[in-house]
């Protein structure tokens, strides 16, 4: 009962695990340790004084606030999306459901300077929308796009198993049961898809908020507007100083631990009523 | 009631017009959000014809960003690699206790910001540090140096091969391997012969989002670089650079290459999908 491992024929236990916790340590975890280490370093006040700045807490609120909008919307259409490869045959389907990965697979800075060559005021869309007086690029409103262009895929390739799974005899026996589609989807379906939906809300959110390089070059970076808190940790590094950085990447850490506890218990909630995880 | 309606509709669709409304949606969403940057990163890079392009390309920095990239990948990839297939095999092979948190612990880089995970590098290696003088003594440069770019761009990739061969050789289970042992092959005969050939398309699938992630990766590589013109920049950046220096034509003609980097790669991938999806992970989708 108080193995450590229980006994195996196969080989290479001690070799592969202790690698792996070789690796992961000196990769992961040491360095880690140093960041919290370093924002402790300058003591329980010294920590909040840096943290509680007023530019820092302006970029924390434009970070979470954009990060929450653009998760929101993709929430909206990736579920839509998800529904639409899912269910529905139309041309050119396995292309579109191949695209979706796209922005996991284009690099961020490449997105970064692209989506701002759309949306700037000369661009195709920025060009459109001019005449209305109204901005895109440089704004926040940018800062949610390029959000929204990296969330994407989240939402969508987490809903997407979950629907591919429901199985068609419930919705037939909801309909024989008298319900019309509308009651159907929205008492019968989506309930069951609501784990896979806040998953994939929280995925995307947490993208979200860490993201700079598809962010940086549409945000304008005006401080107190639109400066995001990655941004506010290079700048304070380009400052030397140090600690500061490492207060703000502490305080962004804690935030998507928290997220990511949170993530687990909704998995583990979903697991129990539903019988599978997202 | 249901004599209202001529033909029967399926109680378990929508109306074709309801069901055609929504395809038009969702893809003009995907269409404006995740098709246009790609076509406009092309576009702005053959704005100025062929030859500018063609020129920006043999520009001495843009050439040393693309051989600093492939050198970065060359190494980051690899070591991953080795550490995905430790990690896939102790995990799915063995039970021991702490398992369920080591798994969650190697997917923990998915959770850092980039920027974080270079910032890591800088407090470690930095000047105010012990490790970075202590090394600088002895000539060893890390941060703002090639080493540092390496070891960034290992912390945001770290997952990506683990978690595509866990699921799948968790799925594959030991009887292969229990066969060839008890036939007489030795532990790596059977890893080479038996384990190997099961999971090759599986590791396939994990290098190609591996490398992906490897030569585009942007924040945490900026941070640790320093941005030395013609030695710590790699393609990535020096996009950044050109796209600061107003150099539009060759800041888009670079990131057309890495754009088509990320397309080869999703063509491969959805090649991988559709011709081995059963020897590939259940949860292979998405990143």
């Amino acid at each position: 009962m108080m193995r450590f491992r229980q006994p195996s024929v196969i080989p290479g236990f001690g070799l592969t695990l202790g690698f792996t916790i070789a690796y992961f340590s000196l990769i992961i975890l040491v360095p880690l340790i140093a960041l919290v280490l370093r924002s402790a370093g300058i003591g329980w006040s010294g920590f909040w004084a840096a943290a509680l700045d007023p530019r820092v807490l302006a970029a924390l609120r434009t970070s979470f606030v954009t990060a929450l909008i653009a998760a929101a919307i993709n929430v909206v259409f990736g579920t839509l999306i998800a529904w639409v490869l899912v269910r529905y045959r139309f041309p050119g389907r396995r292309i579109f459901d191949a695209m979706v990965d796209l922005p996991f697979a284009l690099p961020t800075a490449v997105a970064g300077i692209s989506l701002t060559a759309i949306y700037a005021p000369n661009g195709i869309i920025g060009q459109l929308v001019a005449p209305l007086g109204w901005r895109i690029a440089y704004t926040p409103i940018g800062i949610t796009i390029a959000m929204i262009f990296i969330g994407l895929p989240f939402v969508v390739r987490t809903i997407q198993p979950i629907l591919e799974e429901v199985s068609k005899e419930v919705e037939e026996a909801s309909a024989t049961l008298g319900a019309s589609r509308f009651q159907t989807i929205s008492r019968v379906l989506l309930p069951s898809l609501t784990p896979a939906i806040l998953t994939g809300f929280a995925l995307a959110f947490a993208r979200a908020v860490g993201e700079y390089g598809s962010v940086i070059f549409i945000a304008g970076n005006i401080p107190f507007v639109s400066e995001i808190a990655p941004l506010l940790i290079v700048i304070r590094l380009e400052e030397f100083n140090y600690q500061g950085a490492a207060v703000i990447a502490t305080v962004m850490l804690v935030i998507s631990f928290l997220m990511l506890f949170v993530l687990n218990l909704i998995q583990a909630w979903s697991r129990r009523r539903y019988g599978y995880g997202s | 009631m249901a004599a209202k309606s001529r033909h029967l509709a399926s109680p378990t669709s929508e109306p074709a017009s309801v069901r055609w409304m929504l395809i038009l949606v969702g893809l003009a969403f995907m269409a404006l959000f995740i098709v246009l940057p790609v076509i406009a990163v092309f576009s702005e890079a053959f704005r100025q014809g062929l030859g500018a392009y063609w020129e920006s390309l043999h520009n001495a920095d843009a050439q040393s960003a693309i051989r600093l990239t492939l050198m970065v990948a060359a190494i980051a990839v690899p070591l991953n690699v080795v550490f995905g297939v430790c990690a896939s095999w102790a995990i799915a092979k063995f039970e021991f206790k702490g398992k369920a948190f080591l798994i969650t612990l190697i997917d923990l880089p998915f959770s850092v910001s980039p920027v974080i995970s270079g910032l890591v590098y800088v407090l470690l290696f930095g000047s105010g540090s012990i490790l970075g003088p202590w090394l600088k003594s002895y000539g060893i440069e890390i941060l703002f140096a090639v080493p540092g770019i390496v070891l960034a761009t290992i912390f945001v990739t770290f997952p990506f091969v683990a978690r595509e061969l866990i699921p799948l050789m968790q799925d594959q289970g030991s009887g292969d391997e229990e066969a060839a042992l008890s036939l007489g092959a030795s532990g790596w005969q059977t890893f080479w012969r038996v384990t190997l050939p099961n999971i090759r398309w599986g590791l396939l699938y994990g290098v190609l989002l591996c490398n992906a992630r490897a030569m585009g990766e942007f924040g945490a590589v900026a941070v640790v670089s320093g941005k030395i013109r013609g030695q710590t920049t790699t393609m990535p950046l020096q996009v950044e650079m050109f796209y600061n220096e107003y150099q539009g034509t060759a800041a888009f003609a670079l990131a057309s290459l890495l754009a088509m980097l990320a397309l080869v790669t999703l063509v491969l991938k959805t090649a991988l999908e559709w011709r081995f999806g059963d020897e590939l992970a259940a949860t292979g989708r998405g990143h």
